[in-house]
């Protein structure tokens, strides 16, 4: 009986809950795959998708948002197998997993603790209150792949905000994987969009564009890059969170910064009478 | 200066026919926001008047004074004496101008008007139960022409809060027309006299929101009141400014809408100088020049007239004077 | 008529020297390689003094001085001694307010009653508010052990120039950092009397600095290479320009720009009430106001009624003496300012948009634009969709709530906005779509030191006031 022949992968986008192929017809050879070589109009269209998002992932309710989130740990561990034969170490999946967790469990808390009532001095209810910024442009670390990834994604979408997210160009399986987790977990399509190929072709065209309103610059190991999309992100005045260290410890406990910086917040008065 | 006004004049006479329709119609008066209203009149309140605009404001809000005696105690003397006060306020000083008028309670009046007459000074008496209206409309008819014939020729009338609480308009608003009719009106019953104005005092302090001041301003005006008036001076609660900024506000919209104006006085607590230049500076900036007189705009207020002429008397003299030097009148 | 007679406020209170040098390390020195300008009564054009121009040597000096208190002094100190100067400051501008109030008309043009009432206020609860951090940063939410950055570069504009001074120093020094605060150029005069009050206060040398000067002093400072804060209050287009500046550095930076703030007024509001809030959202300190209510947005079935109660509540504004206790508006802040407003008045008209202002005299001397409404503005006139910065308001009309937050999003600022409406649950609808940082429902223009203020999309980032305040001048 002759081997039975593996059915392979096409390494695609995922721009709108779909998986495109490069609307430039390219592609790159990199962990023995094909993967798309995504091109500046990939980028626009993954914002135009991230941006339609907006509306319905930051008027959905905060419980609702942990749930999907949550679903995607459920969905993740499902494929524990899947990631570690890409080369994801398992403990790195395992990590991965406990952080899609923890974030699951923020939806509903930073809202308390990062906004409230303030007593200003005159008769007026006066209460802050976070709110997504918008459209994020994330450039995920290129290691940890997963871990990574899941890091920057988790943070930026569990308040509300869409993201359109810039591959590790040297591991991106893990990423066109997570994808597919993402893709059947209940999160509407265009709230993660995911790019592969060239940092240096998607990530200028995202600081540029003018419709993104943050951009998470962790991923970029490049001091010159990093200062030009920083530039570059200043023409709309993008909320930039900087590259992280090189020795940044990804297994740490996150903080919140990551997660308020790409916030607004809102403050709303009102008088109190009769 | 008075911005025109484009809206149309509007008909509001058929209100008055129905309780739906009143009730419609006050219930769809733009609401007052508290804090707002509080904030404006508090604004208003640090305007500095000085020098000539003083004098002059001091000397309007002379002529605007309610003299006010309404007490179980007032005698015919005392109220000939408050009547003499009224007419000359000042007497070591001729240039002080009278009083706009005396309140009493109808049985004072008879004994102010012979001092009164053909002074031009007002004989003002408050009527229909005054102060809580809690008695039958046929007493409160009687009391109403029996100070109109005994010589009153404005009557401040009470509303019947507890009706106007318990959201029954129609009948304030009946009983607001009869009184008015009891002013003398068509019937002659003044001796061809012309009709006595009409005050209707709101009682705000009783009415609790802003949104029912300003209701019962339209619902007062909308029964024929020529005057809206605050308070009865009876309850903790009585004029203030934010209550009488919404009331200025309300004559104003009124004219707009009907082409009438009306009058309005604060009653009670106003008595210091100092607090009626802040009321002229808000009938000033509200409802501007036309309701700076006496005939628009009064304040019911017995001690005020001292504080005015010691005020006044420091102006003239550049010295600061003191209660011995004026009437306890 | 009730004419209101002359009510002028002394301004003998106010001791001014004939020129100013640079507060550095304490002490008031001559600059070292700047030259000098004058700061100018705008309501008169007199001179009021000579201010010293701070070049790149003197903010240089003024960086290593922040630097070495932050090291030796304001750094180590526990914070409760940090809060002890807060108060103490907070004090002697409650002491000195009337002083300080008289200073800040004279040299902005705004009206006494304003500088009397809110600024001076709010700039002493300010630093009382903040004073009161100092020792209790473990508890603000940025984790057990927040610290400061080191040394905070802060430039300022002139329309609130002290109480732009007490947001940006008062969280910088109660997180523990030093400051070089530059004032704008037009407005130098009450962040010298600050200097005094830093001294009066014994605040350690070199915790605050203030240079003075224009833009090229204000580059040097956000460019220098010795600080790690940047903070801005200003144009969106300096901000802009600021954020490519620190591109590529760790300096950490905060800016509050401009805003073309919508104030909607749906057909139940208080009526009386909105049209109060309209005029001081707009003519509030002359309209000289980042999140000025600047697009009126009114429902159209009451469009008419409030446009008539608005005008006849224009017509009793008062503009001329900022100095006189009955003045509304004040001088508009400078020559170049009053030229930006007529140029875009004039767009306005030129584009189409009816102009409209009550019969005022304006005095012959000084920098004076009567409070103005344009009618029958779109969406694509100029005058409503750049910020004017002056008493400007364009009118614009909405027929159904979704319109009026779509008309009110439309625009790269989202610094404010305000919603007028009896409905509780309208204003709760509306205040989620709004894309602003400070939502005002039924009331307007309103401050608190424990309020965050501050804006989405190119309004700026970062907030002051509040806890969230601190955030920016700590490592979190």
């Amino acid at each position: 009986m002759s081997e039975r022949v593996a059915v392979r992968k096409t390494y695609k986008l995922f721009i709108g809950g779909k998986f495109p192929r490069s609307e430039s017809g390219r592609s790159y050879l990199v962990q023995d795959a094909n993967v798309s070589l995504a091109s500046r109009k990939d980028a626009r269209d993954a914002v135009v998708a991230a941006r339609a998002a907006v509306k319905g992932w930051a008027g959905a309710t905060a419980y609702n948002r942990g749930q999907i989130l949550y679903r995607v740990a459920e969905m993740l561990e499902g494929r524990r197998e899947q990631f570690v034969a890409l080369g994801v170490p398992a403990d790195e999946v395992d990590a991965a997993t406990d952080r899609w967790v923890w974030y699951a469990g923020w939806s509903d808390k930073l809202p308390q603790v990062y906004g409230g009532a303030n007593p200003v001095a005159g008769p007026y209810f006066n209460l802050s209150a976070p709110e997504p910024t918008g459209v994020v442009a994330v450039v995920a670390p290129e290691q940890p792949a997963l871990l990574g990834l899941v890091s920057v994604i988790a943070p930026a979408i569990v308040t509300g905000n869409t993201v359109v997210v810039a591959a590790s160009p040297s591991a991106p399986l893990a990423a066109v994987t997570l994808a597919e987790v993402l893709a059947t977990s209940d999160l509407p399509g265009g709230v993660v969009n995911i790019l592969t190929g060239k940092i240096t072709e998607t990530a200028p065209a995202l600081a540029a564009h003018m419709d993104v309103n943050a951009i998470d610059l962790t991923g970029v190991t490049e001091a010159e890059l990093a200062a030009d999309l920083e530039v570059k992100a200043a023409q709309n005045l993008k909320r930039v969170l900087r590259p992280a260290p090189a020795d940044h410890d990804w297994t740490a406990d996150p903080g919140i910064t990551r997660m308020t910086t790409l916030l607004e917040t809102k403050t709303v008065w009102h008088p109190k009478g009769v | 200066m008075t911005a025109t006004t484009t809206s149309a004049r509007s008909d509001l006479s058929e209100l008055g026919r129905s309780e739906t329709a009143l009730r419609t119609f006050l219930h769809g008066l733009p609401g007052v926001d508290q804090v707002g209203a509080e904030q404006r009149a508090a604004q208003l309140g640090t305007r500095s008047i000085k020098t000539t605009a003083k004098a002059q404001a001091i000397d309007l809000a002379i002529r605007m004074v309610d003299l006010t005696t309404l007490e179980g105690a007032d005698t015919p003397g005392k109220v000939r004496a408050l009547a003499a006060k009224a007419l000359r306020p000042d007497p070591a000083d001729p240039s002080c101008p009278h009083v706009g008028a005396v309140c009493v309670y109808p049985a004072m009046v008879p004994y102010v008007a012979e001092v009164l007459r053909g002074s031009g000074v007002h004989l003002a008496s408050v009527a229909t139960a005054f102060p809580s209206g809690q008695a039958p409309l046929e007493v409160k008819l009687a009391d109403t022409r029996a100070a109109v014939e005994a010589g009153a020729d404005e009557i401040d009338m009470v509303i019947n809060r507890g009706a106007f609480l318990a959201g029954r308009y129609q009948e304030v608003y009946d009983e607001i027309v009869a009184i008015k009719e009891a002013c003398g009106s068509a019937d002659g019953g003044r001796q061809g006299r012309p009709a006595a104005h009409l005050k209707v005092i709101l009682e705000t302090g009783e009415l609790a929101t802003y949104d029912n001041v300003r209701r019962a301003s339209w619902l007062a005006m909308l029964a024929g009141g020529d005057f809206i008036k605050t308070s009865t001076g009876k309850v903790p609660v009585a004029a203030t400014l934010p209550v009488t900024l919404v009331m200025l506000e309300a004559v104003r919209d009124f004219r707009a809408a009907t082409g009438r104006q009306v009058g309005v006085k604060p009653a009670g607590g106003i008595k210091t100088t100092k607090d009626a230049i802040r009321y002229l500076v808000m009938v000033n900036e509200t409802v501007g020049a036309d309701w700076l007189d006496p005939d628009w705009f009064r304040f019911g207020a017995s001690s005020l007239l001292n504080d005015l002429l010691m005020q006044r008397t420091k102006l003239t003299t550049g010295v600061y004077s003191g209660p011995d030097y004026f009437t306890l009148d | 008529m009730f004419e209101y007679a002359p009510a002028p406020e002394s301004r003998s209170v106010v001791d001014l020297k004939p020129s100013y040098g640079l507060f550095i390390d304490g002490r008031f020195v001559d600059p070292t390689d700047g030259g000098s300008f004058k700061s100018i009564n705008p309501a008169s054009e007199e001179v009021l003094a000579e201010i010293a121009e701070g070049g790149g040597q003197d903010v240089e000096r003024a960086v290593r001085a922040a630097r070495t208190a932050y090291d030796k002094v304001w750094g180590p100190m526990p914070g409760r001694d940090r809060a002890k100067y807060l108060f103490r400051i907070a004090r002697i501008i409650q002491e000195r307010s009337r002083e300080l109030a008289v200073l800040e008309s004279l040299d902005n043009g705004k009206p006494i009653k304003e500088s009397r009432d809110v600024d001076l206020p709010l700039v002493a609860a300010h630093f009382f508010y903040y004073a009161g951090w100092a020792d209790k940063l473990e508890h603000a939410g940025f984790g057990p052990d927040p610290k400061p950055l080191g040394v905070a570069a802060q430039v300022i504009p002139w329309n609130f120039p002290l109480l732009m001074l007490a947001w940006k120093i008062a969280p910088a020094l109660a997180a523990g950092n030093t400051v070089v605060l530059k004032p704008a150029e037009t407005t130098p005069l009450t962040a010298l009397l600050f200097a005094e009050i830093c001294q009066q206060a014994d605040l350690p040398a070199g915790v605050v600095n203030i240079v003075t000067g224009a833009g090229d002093t204000g580059r040097a400072l956000v460019e220098h290479p010795g600080v790690d804060k940047v903070a801005f209050t200003g144009s969106t287009e300096v901000g802009r320009a600021i954020a490519r500046a620190v591109a590529g550095t760790r300096k950490k930076l905060t800016l509050e720009l401009g805003g073309k703030a919508a104030n909607i007024v749906f057909d139940d509001a208080p009526v009386d009430q909105a049209v109060e809030g309209i005029v001081n959202g707009i003519f509030f300190n002359q309209g000289h106001v980042c999140c000025a209510g600047s697009r009126l947005l009114v429902q159209e079935s009451v469009a008419d009624r409030v446009l008539e109660s608005l005008k006849r509540r224009m017509a009793r504004l008062r503009v001329g003496d900022p100095l006189d206790k009955n003045t509304d508006i004040g001088a508009i802040n400078s020559a170049a300012q009053l030229a930006r407003i007529r140029e875009l008045s004039d767009a306005g008209s030129a584009e189409g948009a009816e102009r409209w202002s009550p019969a005022c005299e304006l005095p012959e001397r000084g920098f004076w634009f009567a409070p103005t409404i344009f009618t029958g503005v779109t969406q694509a006139h100029r005058i409503a969709r750049e910020e004017i910065f002056g008493p400007v308001l364009s009118v614009l009309t909405f027929r159904t709530p979704a319109e009026a937050v779509e008309k009110a999003n439309n625009t790269p600022y989202g610094l404010s906005a305000g919603i007028w409406t009896d409905k509780g649950s309208r204003i709760l609808w509306t205040a989620d779509r709004l894309r602003a940082g400070v939502v005002w429902a039924n009331t307007f223009n309103k401050f608190d030191p424990t309020s965050p203020f501050g804006g989405y999309k190119e309004s700026g980032y970062g907030r002051e006031g509040g806890r969230h305040g601190l955030e920016g001048y700590l490592n979190v």
